[in-house]
C-alpha cells in the first residue's frame, strides 16, 4: 500500500534520533513561551522561528510544528487558568476552562484538553495523511488563473481572522498586501518604493513584519496600564479526570474533532471556526445547558479538540497548494523559503522524506505533548508567575537578535520598530493584525498569478471566469465577501464571540 | 453596540488612506505596462487605490456611524524606550559586539516600564544577556562578536 510506504517512510525520518529531539524541544519551547500570559500561538511561532533557522530543512520544520503545537497547548493552558487566551480560539476554552479552575477542577480541565488534543491531532493526521497526496495531484492541474483565483478566496476569507469590523480586517488585508509589494519587481527587476535603501531590495522581512504587529504591538498595550496582574490559580490537584467526566467528554472530543479537521482545510481561521461551532454545538445537544459558562467540561474538551484538529488539518492547503490556512502556517511558507523549499504541490513528490517526515511527525509531536504536559504541569504554572517585568525585556531582546540574525542586517531590526508602532496604532483603533500577516504573505502570490494569467491569455482579462475552477472560487470570494458585509451576519458574529462573556 | 462618531475609525481610516494613496502615487513612476504586460507600476497602483478607498470608506463610517471603541492611554515613556533600544541594537550590533549591544539593549527596555526599580534593571539585564550570550551565540553558534571592533578588541 502506497500510504503505508509513505507513512514508514516519514516515520524513519521523523525517528532519527536528532529530528525526536528538536521536536521535543520545539514542543518544550512551545509550550514554555505560550504559556506565558499575553503571547498567543502566532506570536510564539513568530519569536521562535529564528531559532530554526540554523538547522537542516526537515529538523527545522519539524522542530516549528512541534513549537506551535506546544504553544497552542501552553496558550490553553494559561487560558484556563488566568483567563487570559492569546488568541481567539483559546478565548472559547476559557469560557468554561476558567470556570473550572475557579471551582478547583482546573486538573480535570487541563487533562480533557490534553487528551482531547491528542485524539483530536492523531485524527487529524490520518485524515491529512490520506487527504493531501490526491488533492496535491490536482493541485498540480492549477493554471495561473486557478492560482489568482484560490489566493483571492483566501484573501478575502481570512476576513474571519479578525472579530469585530469587517471593513477594517479588508483594509487590513489589503494594506498587507501593499506592504507586499516592497522590493524588486519579480518580471522586470524594476526595484519598487525601496527608497533608495540596498537593503529593501529583497523585500520587507516578513519576520518584522511578524515580530512588529504581535510582538512590539502587544508589549506596549500590556504596558498601557500596568496593574498587577490576576492572581494565579491555586495549586493544581487531581489531574486525572473522574469517571463521570471521562464519559462526559467522550462525545464532545470525536465531535469536535470532525468539525475540527473538516473546517481546518479552510483558508483563512478555520481553527477559530472551528472552536466556536464545537463549543455551540456541544450547548446545543448538551442536557445540561444550564452549566456550559459555569465549567461545563465538554465545553473545554470539544473546542479543544476541535482546535487541534483544525491545527493539524490546516497544514493540508500549505503542503499541497502552498496556501497558508492562518498566521502561523504563513510563518511556516517563510520557514519553508527561507530552507530555499516553495510549499506547494511540488513539495510532496520532490520532497518525500520532508513531506512525510512532517506528518509522521506530527503525531509524535502530539505523543510528545501528552508525556509532556501532564506531569509538568506544575512548571508551566510557575512559568505564569513570572513578572512582566522580565518578561517584556525578554522578548524585545529576543526579538531584535532573532531578526537581526535572519540575515545579519541591521535594517530588519529598524523595521520591527515600524511594524510595531504601526500595528500599535491599528491594533489600539480596532484593526486585528492578523488579516496584514496573511495579506504580506499571500500579496506576492497574487501579482505572480494575476500577471502571468493575464500573459498567457494574453491580456484577456474574461480568463479568470471562463476557467471553471478559477470562476467558482471566484464566485466563492464574492459569496464570502458578501456575507462578511451583511450586517445580519455580522451581528450574529458578534453574539458569538461575545456570548457567555 | 452602540454607534456614534468614533475617532479611532477616522484615525485608522486615515493612515489607510495615507499610506495606500502613496503606494498609488509612487507606483505612477513606475512604468505601467498594459493588460497584456503588466509593468511594475500597475499591481501596487490598483492595491493602493484599494487601501485608499476602503480607508476612506472607514473614514466616513466613523464620522457618520463608527465603532465605539475606547481609544485608551499611550505609553509614551514605553514607546519612546522600546524604539531606542531597538534603534540602539540595530545600530552598535555591529560595532559594539554582542554582548554589550544586548547588555544596552536590554537597561533601554527595561525604561520602558514605571514599575522597574533600578536595581531590577541592573539584575534583568545581566541575567538576559548572559541568557541571550549562552542561547545564541554558544548554542546556535550564531556569527556575531561577542565584544565588537569598537571596543578595540
Amino acid at each position: 500500500m502506497d500510504l503505508l510506504d509513505n507513512l514508514a517512510l516519514g516515520f524513519s525520518t521523523a525517528l532519527l534520533i536528532q529530528n525526536v529531539v528538536y521536536c521535543f524541544v520545539g514542543v518544550l519551547l512551545g509550550t514554555a513561551v505560550g504559556v506565558l500570559p499575553g503571547i498567543g500561538p502566532t506570536a510564539t511561532v513568530a519569536m521562535l522561528l529564528p531559532i530554526t533557522f540554523n538547522f537542516e530543512p526537515v529538523t527545522a520544520l519539524i522542530m516549528l510544528a512541534g513549537i506551535y503545537y506546544g504553544a497552542q497547548y501552553g496558550g490553553s493552558t494559561t487560558a484556563i487558568l488566568i483567563n487570559l487566551p492569546g488568541e481567539s480560539s483559546a478565548a472559547v476554552t476559557a469560557l468554561d476552562g476558567h470556570e473550572m479552575a475557579r471551582r478547583g477542577r482546573a486538573g480535570a480541565a487541563l487533562a480533557a484538553a490534553a487528551v482531547g488534543s491528542f485524539i483530536a491531532g492523531t485524527v487529524a493526521t490520518v485524515v491529512l495523511a490520506v487527504a493531501a497526496p490526491p488533492l496535491a495531484r490536482v493541485a498540480l492541474q492549477f493554471g495561473p488563473a486557478e492560482y489568482f483565483s484560490l489566493v483571492f478566496l483566501g484573501l478575502i476569507v481570512s476576513i474571519s481572522l479578525a472579530r469585530g469590523s469587517a471593513l477594517k480586517a479588508l483594509a487590513m488585508i489589503a494594506l498587507g498586501v501593499l506592504l507586499g509589494t516592497v522590493g524588486q519587481d519579480i518580471y522586470t527587476g524594476t526595484p519598487r518604493f525601496t527608497l533608495d535603501q540596498r537593503e529593501l531590495f529583497g523585500g520587507i522581512d516578513f519576520v518584522s513584519v511578524a515580530v512588529g504587529m504581535f510582538g512590539v504591538a502587544e508589549i506596549l498595550r500590556n504596558l498601557e496600564n500596568e496593574h498587577a496582574r490576576t492572581a494565579v490559580a491555586g495549586r493544581v490537584r487531581n489531574l486525572w479526570p473522574t469517571r463521570e467526566d471521562r464519559r462526559r467528554i467522550i462525545g464532545p472530543i470525536l465531535r469536535g474533532t470532525g468539525l475540527g479537521a473538516a473546517l481546518g482545510v479552510l483558508p483563512g481561521g478555520g481553527h477559530v471556526l472551528a472552536s466556536f461551532t464545537s463549543y455551540a454545538v456541544e450547548k446545543r445537544v448538551s442536557k445540561r445547558r444550564e452549566e456550559f459558562g459555569h465549567g461545563a467540561i465538554e465545553g473545554v474538551a470539544g473546542p479543544e479538540s476541535a482546535n487541534n484538529a483544525a491545527a493539524q488539518t490546516s497544514f493540508i492547503p500549505l503542503l499541497t497548494l502552498g496556501l497558508p490556512a492562518h498566521p502561523v502556517m504563513a510563518l511556516m511558507v517563510g520557514a519553508f523559503i527561507v530552507h530555499g523549499i516553495t510549499p506547494g504541490p511540488n513539495v510532496i513528490t520532490d520532497e518525500p522524506a520532508l513531506f512525510w517526515g512532517l506528518i509522521a511527525s506530527m503525531w509524535i509531536g502530539n505523543v510528545l505533548l501528552v508525556l509532556l504536559n501532564l506531569p509538568l504541569i506544575g512548571i508551566w504554572v510557575r512559568m505564569l508567575r513570572i513578572p512582566y517585568q522580565v518578561l517584556f525585556p525578554m522578548i524585545i531582546l529576543f526579538a531584535a537578535i532573532g531578526t537581526y540574525s535572519l540575515g545579519f542586517n541591521a535594517f530588519d531590526v529598524y523595521a520591527i520598530v515600524f511594524f510595531g508602532l504601526l500595528g500599535y496604532v491599528l491594533i489600539k483603533c480596532g484593526c486585528e493584525p492578523a488579516p496584514l500577516l496573511l495579506g504580506f504573505v499571500l500579496g506576492p502570490l497574487t501579482e505572480e498569478n494575476l500577471r502571468r494569467a493575464l500573459i498567457i491569455s494574453r491580456g484577456d482579462a474574461t480568463v479568470f471566469l471562463t476557467r471553471p475552477i478559477s470562476a467558482v472560487l471566484l464566485v466563492l470570494a464574492v459569496a464570502a465577501l458578501i456575507i462578511a458585509a451583511l450586517p445580519a451576519i455580522r451581528r450574529r458574529r458578534e453574539v458569538v464571540f461575545t456570548e457567555e462573556d | 453596540m452602540k454607534r456614534s462618531r468614533s475617532f479611532p475609525d477616522v484615525l485608522a481610516g486615515g493612515i489607510f488612506v495615507l499610506i495606500g494613496g502613496a503606494f498609488a502615487a509612487g507606483s505612477l513612476g513606475y512604468e505601467l505596462g498594459t493588460p497584456l504586460r503588466m509593468g511594475p507600476g500597475a499591481f501596487p497602483l490598483l492595491v493602493g487605490l484599494i487601501v485608499a478607498a476602503l480607508g476612506l470608506a472607514i473614514v466616513i463610517k466613523g464620522l457618520v456611524a463608527g465603532e465605539l471603541i475606547e481609544f485608551g492611554p499611550i505609553p509614551w515613556r514605553a514607546v519612546a524606550a522600546i524604539t531606542a533600544a531597538l534603534v540602539f541594537f540595530g545600530l552598535t550590533v555591529r560595532g559594539l559586539g554582542f554582548v554589550p549591544a544586548s547588555a544596552v539593549t536590554v537597561l533601554l527596555t527595561t525604561l520602558a516600564s514605571t514599575r522597574v526599580r533600578p536595581l531590577m534593571a541592573v539584575a534583568v539585564t545581566a541575567g538576559l544577556t548572559a541568557a541571550a550570550t549562552v542561547i545564541f551565540v554558544v548554542g546556535l553558534r550564531l556569527r556575531i562578536p561577542l565584544i565588537g571592533p569598537w571596543l578595540g578588541m
